[in-house]
């Protein structure tokens, strides 16, 4: 357990995902099984219990503490596991520590009137960073920032493998993943990859680079399809089991259940997730809607009806099609869909072009419909064969043109790692107009990058320099109608939002150029934005 | 028995020894001073006459020069002194070097002022004395339940492990430049590093004065001068205000760390935007302060700067007579 303890304090402060691999990597491979194999369950949300309720931590606590104290305590911490792992006192005597593995296992057999008095005999013998652990685990909240994706390569990097070699396994394996390590410390053979309803590691695009890419490029030799505002995933469908995975390879099925419902083939589809209504999209803010929801209930279901439009099949009955070439998958994907008659899953239209600047006109004014809400483009080779990863060559993403706004830089906050030193994240607004005519910014978006590292320094002394109040790691910045920091603010789209004080949220905003140049006053007005909402 | 509040009382430049005429770490400048120890809220220039241990003495004369006091007035631990009828001497606190509660005697009447402590080993200096006492003045910088420090060496192996866990990036620790930027050095080559330990130019004399006074810290080098190198794998101790100031960026991807009791709280931590918090105080936790004030068994307890309400209530339930006494201008961090 201390170990594991140990693990979860030090990805709690650490921001950078390359430390974060080294952390876990290390962990793995400095930890015996069973208790590494429950400790990546649980960083991957595989495990989780939630037996504890805080009333029942509360209540362990008072009886060993004075209530006023803990209240005191909890006051001045403000997180209840945290509170309750710092001031349980010390009982001399106690059992030693508990392994991770020890703790799994009582909880998995354990009745539920056994865990308060399994609970306190191990807050009892464990140290304050134990005691948060197991607080954490027990509450079902590790909240360490790490991802299952994140896990996996860090097993990958553990074993010196490829990712998809861990992929593919994946969702045949199951904690505390004996076989996994003994496969990847060459103590054994690989574990199979066939289970049905398995994971398949999907295929990535680069980013087209205009200059340099098209010129060496046949537009004979792709395909377009529009670039849908949805997200990636991956529906499998075989020997009964139904699994809807996102494209890092979670498993996302509970939250769309209308979904799983219709996947009525026996094969594995790549498509996007989309929220459509009369067979039109809607936008991304609706799929939202249902993409936190563990498990939506029927009124938002019914709201937010989600569907796939499909793009490529990657298994149709007991044949993988992933050798063959684009061209091939792609007319097996027709015929697929037009026997299957699936309820929730279209096709997504090939684009007919003549040549790359035809494809650019279309790109910059898509026809009327779904089009319309498309990002991009995708182009994909005829004859790339479907190979996981972000190969370069066979298929890339030429995105449309970012948003553009001019708006003034209000506040600024420290980065981490590289970055702790100099405030790199910015807080930008426009104007907005009051009922007296008074302009006064409004903050709508946050971004950190976009600028090199020149342009960071640059940033960084405007800010010291013009600091006008701190808090915290945060500085608010001079900024007026007559002195301020005009920043050109490149993103992809604006959504109503009830959390942000001026009505709208920036999808993916980041700095585009910084307008030394040009007077705050001529920064942008709120009503632009607001405009650009349709 | 005579009243305590005759021999000391709270006044605004700070606890006032009435008969003795002087008064304890001063706030504003005092005809005559005694001092706990040389951390700069505790031990400020100016004052007209100063006692205080030798240690004490130095550190004020090594920051602010020599002539930082009209008259200075050295003693051993365990020497007393009378001043106007009233004996003091001075004991180990075990806060840093040279530290010191004042104990005063005055008629029938005993009362110690603890001045900052600490009852955990440090190399660095003499372990804290309990003196059986009618009052005892504790200091209260963590009195709250939630403040207990874990074990030293623990924090200094998770350290160490970081270090060699990125050996291709630097490791920056904040650790306030007088005493606990010291006690992490010894605590390191306690631990078996022997390697060049990198210090900001602001601990430099302090480094020197502990070395002076037979504190051994091995191989130090100027992080400041020390010219166009890596630093990959390197340690480097500096102030907390440089780790995230421009200082700081001669330093390839660093791992911010802080040695402080405050980094028992995980929000303290963030707010700073540390990587490697390290529960290390030079102040006693609230179990340090509890047991201490139940080993010393005084008439009564008064709390001076910190968190003093929960140890009001724990004296409350506990049966111990226990007041706070609010002083002023002494700072809510641990040290300086």
């Amino acid at each position: 357990m201390r170990a594991f303890a140990r693990l979860l304090d030090r990805l709690a402060f650490t921001p950078a995902r390359n430390a974060k691999l080294t952390l876990v990597r290390d962990f793995l491979a400095e930890t015996p099984d069973p208790d590494r194999g429950w400790a990546l369950a649980s960083l991957t949300g595989a495990l989780s219990f939630d037996v504890a309720k805080p009333a029942f931590i509360r209540r362990a606590i008072e009886s060993r503490m004075d209530s006023v104290l803990f209240a005191m305590s909890y006051d001045y911490v403000g997180d209840l596991a945290e509170t309750v792992a710092l001031v349980w006192p010390q009982r001399f005597g106690a059992n030693r520590e508990p392994e991770l593995s020890e703790v799994v296992d009582a909880l998995q057999s354990a009745l539920r009137s056994d865990v308060q008095q399994l609970l306190e005999g191990w807050l009892d013998a464990l140290d304050a960073d134990g005691r948060w652990a197991l607080l954490k685990l027990l509450t079902g909240g590790l909240r360490v920032g790490v991802s299952a994706r994140l896990a996996k390569q860090a097993l990958a990097d553990l074993g010196g493998v490829e990712i998809s070699q861990i992929e593919d396994i994946w969702h045949g394996q199951r904690p505390p993943y004996e076989d996994l390590f003994a496969w990847l410390e060459g103590r054994s053979e690989r574990p199979s990859p066939d289970t049905p309803g398995r994971f398949r590691p999907v295929m990535l695009a680069q980013a087209i680079d205009e200059e340099s890419d098209f010129p060496k490029l046949d537009a004979e030799d792709f395909a377009a399809e529009w670039k849908w505002d949805g997200i990636r995933v991956q529906a499998a469908s075989e020997h009964g089991t139904r699994r809807l995975y996102s494209r890092t390879g979670d498993d996302i099925g509970h939250s769309f259940p209308d979904v799983i419902a219709a996947l009525n083939f026996e094969g594995v589809i790549d498509g996007e997730l989309l929220v459509m209504r009369d067979g039109a999209v809607a936008p991304f803010s609706d799929l939202q809607q249902r993409l936190n929801r563990k498990i939506p209930d029927s009124k938002i279901v019914a709201k937010f009806p989600a569907f796939i439009r499909a793009y490529d099949l990657l298994l149709d009955g007991e044949h993988d099609l992933r050798s063959l070439p684009f061209r091939e998958r792609r007319l097996r994907l027709e015929e697929f869909l037009a026997r299957s008659q699936l309820s929730r899953v279209d096709v997504s239209p090939l684009v007919d072009f003549d040549g790359w600047e035809a494809l650019a006109r279309l790109r910059a004014a898509p026809p009327d419909g779904d089009a319309q809400r498309a990002e991009g483009l995708m182009l994909k080779r005829w004859d790339s064969t479907y190979e996981a990863g972000r190969p370069k060559g066979p298929w890339f993403k030429w995105k449309r043109d970012p948003h553009l706004i001019d708006a003034v830089l209000m506040y600024a906050q420290r980065g981490h790692g590289k970055r702790s030193s100099f405030y790199s994240d910015y807080t930008f607004g426009v104007w907005r107009q009051d009922a007296n005519g008074d302009h006064a910014l409004t903050p709508v978006g946050k971004a950190y990058f976009g600028f090199t590292d020149e342009e960071l320094k640059l940033l960084d002394k405007f800010v010291r320099d013009n600091t006008v109040e701190r808090f915290g790691p945060v500085r608010s910045v001079r900024a007026s109608r007559d002195f301020g920091l005009v920043l050109e603010i490149a993103f992809e789209g604006l959504q109503r939002s009830t959390r942000h004080k001026s009505g709208i949220a920036m999808r993916f905003p980041r700095v585009s150029r910084i307008r030394w140049d040009k007077p705050a006053r001529e920064a942008d007005e709120l009503a632009t934005l607001e405009r650009m909402l349709k | 028995m005579t009243k305590p509040d005759a021999l000391l009382r709270v006044t605004p430049a700070g606890l006032c020894c009435v008969p003795g005429d002087f008064i304890i770490d001063p706030v504003r400048q005092a005809p005559r001073a005694v001092i706990t120890h040389g951390h700069s809220d505790h031990a400020r220039a100016g004052h007209g006459a100063v006692l205080a241990t030798r240690e004490t003495l130095a550190i004020m004369a090594a920051r602010y020069g020599e002539g930082f006091a009209g008259a200075t007035q050295p003693v051993r631990y365990g020497e007393t002194t009378m001043h106007n009828g009233v004996g003091v001497t001075l004991v180990p606190a075990g806060h840093i070097l040279g530290s010191a509660q004042v104990v005063l005697t005055w008629k029938d009447l005993k009362i110690v002022v603890s001045g900052d402590y600490k009852r955990r080993r440090d190399p660095t200096c003499a372990a804290f004395e309990p003196v059986v006492c009618d009052v005892f003045v504790s200091e209260a910088t963590f009195g709250l339940p939630v403040f207990r420090h874990p074990d030293d060496s623990g924090e200094i192996a998770k350290l160490l492990k970081s270090v060699a866990q990125f050996p291709e990036r630097c490791h920056l620790v904040g650790a306030y430049s007088l005493g606990k930027a010291q006690r992490i050095i010894c605590l390191l080559r306690e631990a078996g590093y022997d390697g060049t330990i990198y210090t900001h130019g602001a601990l430099e004399k302090l480094n020197a004065l502990y070395e002076s006074f037979g504190v051994a810290l091995g191989p130090l080098a100027d992080a400041t001068t020390a010219g166009a190198q890596s630093f990959a794998g390197a340690i480097i101790i500096a102030p907390p205000t440089a780790i995230a100031e421009r200082w700081s960026r001669r330093f390839p991807d660093p791992v911010p760390a802080f040695a402080s009791g405050w980094m028992r709280v995980r929000a303290r931590a963030r707010q700073r935007a540390i990587e490697l918090p390290l529960v290390i105080s030079d102040h006693a936790d609230w179990d340090e302060l509890t047991n201490t004030i139940t080993e010393i068994h005084p008439g009564e307890v008064w709390l001076t700067h910190g968190e003093d309400e929960a140890l009001l209530r724990w004296a409350e339930i506990t049966g111990v007579k226990a007041r706070p006494l609010a002083l002023q201008g002494y700072e809510e961090n641990e040290g300086e």
